[in-house]
């Protein structure tokens, strides 16, 4: 039997709060257990995917997923996830977490967050009802027509997709905190492929996310895909060497959260980001340099209103005007710093921390770095990097180093080519003080708020 | 000849369902009842993938065991097929009502709906196949947390021994069970159980602004006691080794160099660079460059590439694939000449390249795709020293880190541990190299395979999800690819 999702009505129908609480504290009763917290998810998600005017691929999913702490005796904390949400699942949980407790580590124990039941922003997140997965697919193979009608040399659209997903989480500890929150999500991508005789494919495309299918900006996501896919078709290969490189919105976003582990609280305690305990007030960036995490942003589709330790989320400042002002905590590395957690953390024996949405900009009141940049007339050649490519494996956090395979064009008197195969390399510290300024207004991307950022001395390696 | 009755899936009202903590032949007649009511409604084909899984996740830093993460779970995929078309679902929720409400919602992505009485044309499902008849033990044999968690420190106090300037030191330790029953209306029946862990150590050396990170991971597939065999000892020292090496390096200077790469983990080049290439996903896509290549040239004569199932303990060794088919060995090149496609259910439905057992995915929230097993370049006739004397200037990939392929056929990999090779012999270490090309320009390239292959464990991220594969090669030689770096 499922005591705790509303069986078999979809999980949209929601988690059963009171009802999952009663149960663990019956199972907690009898197995001697005083403190536990959990954190709870379930989704209805569907997604289509076509293939030059047919349906390729059209899935459905519902998962739920529950993660229970329980703190021993000892004090010591342990962990089980699941997504077995019947009795005897929950049971076992339990019983797991216990178990894992006795491994415990007494130097580094998580507490419960002090602002667990602290207030919560109020978000404007419209809920909307599903589409369907029949009129998702009519969507996606019109997008798929208008983005191959657009040019000539685009034959495909291998990578696609449009999702719509229902949600709701849940955290719930035994000092009577309770947070929940339901949301609706839609997300569209479009990624084509182009050719002409004799030259080489070309690849790139676009993504959109709303709160429904029926908010998503389709037409603006075909335009991009087909303008930026469009742009390399004219490639040429690059010489090798060093260039002043301006980073798109995506692709500054993209590096800056690749060493996020340098405003991060639990990887300065663990000795592995490229700051230190005392680092707080250090010089990091150009002092034009602004750069906040705020999961709360309009533009934040999706935000979450709490963190997996139930801590509200809230905007912080990273860098102000170049200095760092603060790190993103969890509840444990909060108080190892003495300060309040952020509403960064994630739900685990040893809780990680991670970043929500970024702001990036210039400092108010400080001129923002060289004025009037503009790549299309710039002296000397340009890079203009569109994306980046592997982050994965070129990214180096802990030491600092990056050399990445990447999309973009070299301007050159105000000519704008598309840049064959090419990797860009530094170091993220040298190239933060190598910042020359910012152009254009701000963007809003899936991953954060930034204009083009204007670095100096960046090591380019092509084929030429 | 299965009539779906009673309900629109044949399974009778208030069935209490099977047992979810047993995945075995008594499952065969709901089962059974969900392919026929699937294929009354006019499905050409119905799988039903179910699943229990039960992780365990230890990480040491320093000499103190910091997180222990067990996790366990179950849920079941159902896929429709109808033409070339498929639709799939995926549940947690593995009671009757759950798995019929799965049934339906793939069965209208096709526009197909059950009709009682209809006939179904389903002969039903064939003796399970078990291939998990002698497993049934392997959970209970791995080590329990005592002993994995004394394995690890052992491993962190190791490094410590041998490492110098040493900023941070971390053991993991992953355990990963799974327990599958794969049923189709094609009468496909069958039974797993999969068993993979591995156990990595990583260090973070720092002298001044000199920084240096080094990771290693060991995997093996269906060994029980593989923990306890660990050579710790032998693992510490390499990976100290190659910090120590690393920590003082200069940047690579960026440029086309010849590339002598090691076996082991450099057999990621073929993996990115022609591995994903030569599944029929990709096929299905259009963005392989090969797809009217079979039996035409693709790569150097010097080399043949195989994926296979089959290698005892590997950690991309299977019994059967996700949709319930024997592995095999298949020849992917031979001699340079392109011989076959890695191929699943859907690709075969589509591009008509033969299955190869090759249908994978990370759990059943995922629909399986043609994907990598046990994937390398067969040994050759030179010696690893013939191969660098045989260039003046290059680079010299002693360690590999990840790389990735994109739609266009361009593929990178990183470089974690370098070194430079001048006038045929290794001399300075290298760091931060990215190496970058085309598949169908570089597997030309490689001009000479050493006689020493060997196979290491990775975890592959595609359409299905992220799974256990083995990378594998000799040293080989690239005659030029573009070294990124400073």
């Amino acid at each position: 039997m499922t005591a705790t999702i509303a069986n078999g009505a979809p999980a949209s129908a929601g988690l059963q709060a009171e009802q999952l609480r009663s149960k663990l504290e019956q199972l907690a009763t009898n197995a001697g257990i005083r403190q536990w917290d959990l954190g709870a998810a379930c989704s209805t998600d569907t997604s289509v995917q076509v293939d030059r005017g047919e349906a390729k691929q059209m899935k459905g999913a519902q998962r739920s997923s529950i993660t229970v702490r329980v703190w021993n005796d000892a004090g010591l904390v342990g962990i089980t996830s699941t997504s077995d949400l019947s009795d005897d699942g929950l049971e076992r949980a339990l019983s797991g977490a216990r178990d894992a407790s006795a491994f415990g580590n007494a130097e580094d124990t998580p507490a419960f967050s002090p602002l667990a039941t602290a207030p919560v922003a109020a978000l404007d997140q419209p809920i909307h009802a599903p589409q369907g997965i029949l009129t998702l697919l009519d969507t996606l193979k019109d997008a798929e027509r208008q983005l191959l009608n657009r040019h000539a040399a685009i034959g495909t659209v291998p990578y696609n997709g449009l999702a719509e997903r229902s949600s709701e989480r849940l955290y719930l500890n035994s000092d009577g905190a309770c947070r929940q929150q339901r949301l609706s999500t839609a997300s569209l991508y479009l990624y084509a492929r182009a050719e002409e005789a004799g030259r080489k494919p070309r690849s790139s495309g676009a993504v959109r996310l709303a709160y429904g299918a029926s908010d998503l900006d389709i037409a603006g996501c075909i335009n991009e895909a087909a303008e930026r896919t469009i742009s390399h078709l004219n490639y040429a290969p690059i010489e090798t060497g060093r260039y002043t490189c301006v980073f798109s919105p995506e692709a500054f976003l993209d590096l800056i959260g690749a060493f996020s582990s340098l405003f991060n609280g639990r990887a300065v305690l663990d000795g592995v980001s490229l700051s230190n305990r005392d680092a707080i007030g250090e010089r990091l960036a150009v002092p034009f340099l602004d750069l906040h995490d705020n999961g709360l942003h309009p533009g934040n589709i999706g935000a979450s209103t709490f963190d997996g330790e139930g801590t509200p989320t809230r905007r912080l400042t990273l860098l102000e005007g170049g200095t760092l002002r603060n790190f993103l905590h969890s509840e444990a590395t909060a108080r190892a710093f003495g300060v309040a957690p952020t509403g960064h953390a994630g739900l685990g024996a040893k809780v990680s921390v991670g970043p929500d949405w970024f702001e990036i900009g210039p400092t108010p009141g400080s001129g923002g770095g060289q004025q009037g940049l503009d790549r299309y007339k710039a002296d000397e050649p340009i890079v203009w990097i569109d994306s980046l490519s592997a982050l994965h494996a070129g990214v180096k956090a802990s030491q600092g180093s990056f050399s990445l395979p990447f999309d973009g064009w070299l301007v050159k008197n105000g000519e704008v080519r598309s840049v064959e195969a090419a990797t860009v390399a530094g170091d993220i510290r040298t190239l933060l003080k190598a910042i020359v300024g910012f152009e254009g207004e701000a963007k809003i991307t899936p991953d954060g708020l930034c204009p083009l950022v204007w670095v100096e001395g960046l090591s380019i390696t092509g084929e030429a | 000849m299965v009539v779906s009755a009673a309900s629109p899936t044949g399974i009778p009202a208030g069935s209490p369902g099977p047992r979810t903590d047993q995945l075995n032949h008594l499952w065969q007649p709901r089962l059974e009842a969900l392919l026929s009511g699937g294929r009354a409604a006019g499905a050409d084909l119905v799988e039903v993938f179910l699943e229990r899984t039960d992780h365990i996740g230890v990480l040491a830093e320093q000499d103190t065991i910091t997180s222990v993460s067990p996790a366990f779970g179950m849920g079941a995929g159902i896929r429709v097929f109808r033409g070339d078309r498929d639709g799939f679902v995926s549940t947690n929720d593995l009671s009757d009502a759950g798995l019929q409400r799965a049934l339906e919602q793939a069965l209208g992505m096709l526009g197909l709906q059950r009709s009682e009485g209809a006939l179904s044309g389903f002969d039903g499902l064939a003796n399970l196949r078990d291939f998990a008849a002698t497993k049934t033990d392997w959970l209970a044999r791995c080590p329990e947390l005592q002993e994995a968690t004394a394995k690890l420190l052992e491993g962190t106090a190791l490094l410590e021994r041998h490492g110098a300037h040493l900023q941070a030191r971390r053991g993991s330790y992953a355990r990963d069970w799974q327990e599958v029953l794969v049923a189709a209306s094609d009468g496909t029946f069958a039974r797993d159980v999969r068993l993979h862990q591995s156990v990595g150590l990583n260090v973070l050396a720092a002298d001044g602004d000199h920084r240096a990170g080094v990771g290693r991971r060991y995997g093996t597939s269906g060994r029980p006691d593989d923990l306890r065999h660990w050579n710790a000892e032998a693992s510490a020292q390499e990976v100290c080794e190659s910090a120590g090496s690393m920590l003082y390096a200069d940047y690579v200077e960026a440029g086309q160099l010849p590339v002598v790469l090691a076996n082991r983990f450099g057999g990621v080049i073929f993996h990115e660079a022609c591995g994903h290439l030569l599944e029929t996903t990709q096929v299905e896509r259009g963005t392989t460059p090969f797809a009217e290549k079979v039996g035409e040239p693709i790569a150097h004569e010097a080399v043949t590439a195989i994926d296979e199932g089959l290698t005892d303990g590997a950690f991309g060794s299977l019994c059967m694939d996700d949709e319930g088919m024997e592995a095999q060995r298949t020849v992917l090149i031979e001699n340079g000449i392109l011989r076959r496609f890695i191929s699943d259910r859907a690709g075969e439905l589509r591009t008509g390249h033969a299955r190869t057992g090759s249908g994978r995915r990370q759990s059943h929230t995922f629909a399986a795709a043609s994907r990598m097993r046990n994937t390398f370049i067969a040994a050759g006739p030179h010696t690893p020293e013939e191969l660098i004397a045989s260039v003046d200037k290059g680079l010299y990939c002693k360690s590999m880190g990840g790389g990735s392929v994109g739609p266009t056929g361009q593929f990178n990999f990183a470089v974690e541990e370098g070194y430079l090779i001048e006038n045929g012999q290794l001399t300075k270490p290298v760091k931060g190299a990215t190496l970058i090309g085309e598949a169908k320009e570089v597997m030309p390239r490689i001009s000479m395979c050493a006689n020493d292959l060997e196979l290491a464990a990775g975890f592959c991220g595609s359409v299905s999800g992220s799974i256990f594969v083995t990378v594998g090669q000799p040293h080989i030689k690239v005659d030029s690819i573009t070294v990124g770096g400073r």
